[in-house]
């Protein structure tokens, strides 16, 4: 009983660890730009398949794998925020950011649709060397799976850095926090949506290589983790970074733990649940002190 | 042929329904509900369900429209202190555990066999004349759904609800309850999505998770914008250009060689994304645009010269008039 308890804590971390990528990259474009993007999981699958392109075409091995998927999720994300979402940006009016967001939306079913033109439906798993699981007192882990947990978090850590030693790191959470503000020192929001959604979207491109290389790329890889991304981030308070990891952390092991007394169908409820839980008891997210997205 | 039209027509008269259901919440509550396709679905297993039970099926269709409606209220009480962009998710997430709901709990509602043998009103008694009569019933119903909502906006309530609209904290500053304007508005859309779901199971008679993927709700958005998404005419206008570009595709892929089934599916979604993508950029007001329903002194509303839906040039100043002016 309790090696099991263990064992899904230690499934839920590696998977919270994955999914903190997007939800990474979903807070992050929501607090520059200040609207939720819903295409993230089609990215997700972008970059899955990028990743999965060059490893089964190329032979490329994992760190390169996943440079491609981030640059080219990143690349397209920004073309497909160019071309969809910035015209109704500029539009001023009080539901912008709401009609933004349903436009999203079907830039993301066009995305998924393109790729499963291209591709099919089939599931495709990449070409990696297959490792044995470890085993430790009873707990098994896949050798893919810590890496996965070693490299999401060496990219949180990188974000971190940059957040708070670089130039334009800083600029953008002058942004995120207060626009008029940033404004008014000068520093250029549209440069700075730009480069958020590329790093955002290429985040959740590298989170989808990731998940995919553990199991496997089809259409829907994305799709399916949308709402656990969407609690990772809310249950961070949609605007903070550091929230949006543990948020992703916490609603993995939640998720998981949850198959100990559910039927692991519901899963995915789980993440449901959860944002129902914050907002009726903290709105403004667990991790964040005035953070959150009040009216 | 003839009943392909029939329940083509009767299926552009449900997704109508549910056009107006997002009309009340989107266009004139300015609340954005993504679980469309959730509220479809509770309507429809709950008409299935009780009316498999014995349940006369008015009655079971007035139980879907109150189920849909409960939750919705449900939903949008708990994101009441945040930004629309909650409600966003919250409802699409909540469609998600409806099919996750339908799919697997089987002792209530099949499992992904779904449920068959739906009983329809008066089937035996009119044999072959059934589709022509249920079309006409779904259509008086969205009639008298359309007369209703029409007279619902210009009255008092409506031109809160728009207040509240452009700009809640004008809105309440002016004495309207924003709170309680909302729930309501939330939940006649969404009473609306239940019943378009309950007509929905008995017109097919079988109903399964199949039938609601977060897709329908696309389809919906794209009826609500392609029409105008504030106007009762408009959603009625734009299900029926939907319901008609969802069939011609249809026939169209079948003409285009070279494609598998696979293909021909994921383009045809790839169009209606898209038309959604260039309709919001280039025309967001769709085909009829919104008038400006001003309070004038003899409460006519009027015609033409100020349009655009939620009026950028508008300032909160004459949101606020408006308000003022409609102190009930």
């Amino acid at each position: 009983m309790f090696s099991d308890i263990v064992q899904h804590l230690v499934n839920g971390l590696v998977m919270g660890a994955v999914v903190a990528l997007p939800a990474l990259g979903l807070t992050l474009i929501f607090s520059v730009l200040g609207f939720i993007n819903f295409s993230i999981a089609a990215q997700m699958t972008v970059g899955a398949y990028a990743g999965w392109l060059v490893n089964s075409q190329l032979h490329w091995p994992l760190v390169p794998v996943l440079a491609v998927a981030f640059a080219i999720a990143g690349g397209i994300g920004m073309l497909g925020d160019r071309l969809a979402l910035v015209p109704m940006r500029r539009r001023v009016s009080a539901h912008t950011p709401l009609m933004v967001a349903i436009v999203s939306i079907a830039l993301n079913l066009a995305l998924e649709n393109a790729l499963r033109f291209g591709f099919g439906s089939d599931l495709n798993s990449f070409d990696l060397p297959i490792a044995r699981d470890v085993q430790f007192a009873g707990i098994r882990v896949g050798p893919q799976q810590v890496h996965n947990l070693g490299i999401a978090l060496a990219i949180a850590v990188l974000l971190a850095a940059f957040f708070t030693v670089t130039r334009v790191g800083k600029a953008m959470r002058a942004v995120a926090d207060n626009p008029d503000l940033a404004r008014l020192k000068g520093i250029d929001p549209a440069r700075l949506s730009n480069l958020a959604t590329f790093i955002g979207m290429g985040l959740a491109g590298i989170g989808g290589a990731l998940l995919a290389i553990d199991t496997s790329v089809d259409p829907s890889t994305g799709s399916r983790l949308l709402l656990i991304i969407f609690s990772a981030s809310v249950l961070g308070g949609l605007t903070s970074l550091s929230g949006a990891v543990l948020g992703a952390l916490l609603i993995g092991v939640v998720s998981e733990m949850a198959l100990l007394v559910i039927s692991p169908v519901y899963q995915s409820a789980t993440a449901f649940v959860a944002i129902l839980l914050v907002l009726l008891v903290r709105p403004s997210g667990l991790f964040a002190g005035a953070s959150g997205v009040r009216k | 042929m003839t009943s392909y039209l029939l329940f083509m027509a009767t299926l552009a008269g449900i997704y109508a329904l549910l056009s107006l259901g997002l009309v009340t919440i989107w266009g004139q509550g300015g609340m954005v509900n993504l679980g469309l396709v959730g509220f479809y679905a509770v309507g429809a297993y709950t008409s299935a369900l009780l009316s498999a039970a014995g349940v006369p099926i008015g009655v079971s269709l007035a139980c879907a429209a109150l189920a849909a409606g409960a939750v919705g209220v449900v939903l949008s009480y708990l994101t009441r202190p945040l930004r629309g962009d909650y409600l966003a998710i919250v409802s699409l997430g909540f469609a998600e555990v409806i099919r996750l709901i339908a799919t697997n709990e089987k002792w209530l509602t099949g499992g992904s066999d779904g449920l068959s043998g739906i009983r329809s009103p008066l089937k035996l008694e009119l044999g072959a004349a059934h589709p022509w009569f249920y079309l006409l019933l779904v259509w008086a119903i969205v009639g008298l759904t359309a007369f209703g909502l029409t007279r619902l906006f210009r009255s008092p309530y409506g031109r809160a609800l728009r207040a509240v609209r452009d700009d809640e904290q004008v809105a309440a500053v002016a004495g309207k309850p924003v709170l309680q304007l909302k729930l309501k508005t939330f939940f006649v859309g969404a009473a609306l999505s239940g019943i378009a779901g309950g007509l929905y199971a008995h017109l097919t008679s079988y109903i399964a998770p199949d039938g609601f993927v977060p897709l329908l709700t696309i389809y919906i958005f794209l009826a609500a914008t392609a029409g105008g998404y504030t106007r009762v005419v408009g959603a009625i206008a734009g299900s029926l250009a939907v319901v008609a570009l969802l069939e011609g595709t249809r026939f169209a892929a079948a003409v285009v060689p070279g494609l598998s089934a696979v293909q021909v599916a994921s383009l045809r979604e790839f169009v209606i994304a898209v038309a959604l993508i260039a309709i919001m950029q280039l025309k967001p007001e769709g085909l009829f645009r919104s008038v400006n329903q001003k309070a004038s002194p003899d409460r006519r509303p009027s015609h033409g010269a100020h349009a655009a839906a939620p009026d950028p040039a508008r300032g909160s100043a004459n949101v606020l008039a408006e308000a003022l002016a409609n102190r009930t």
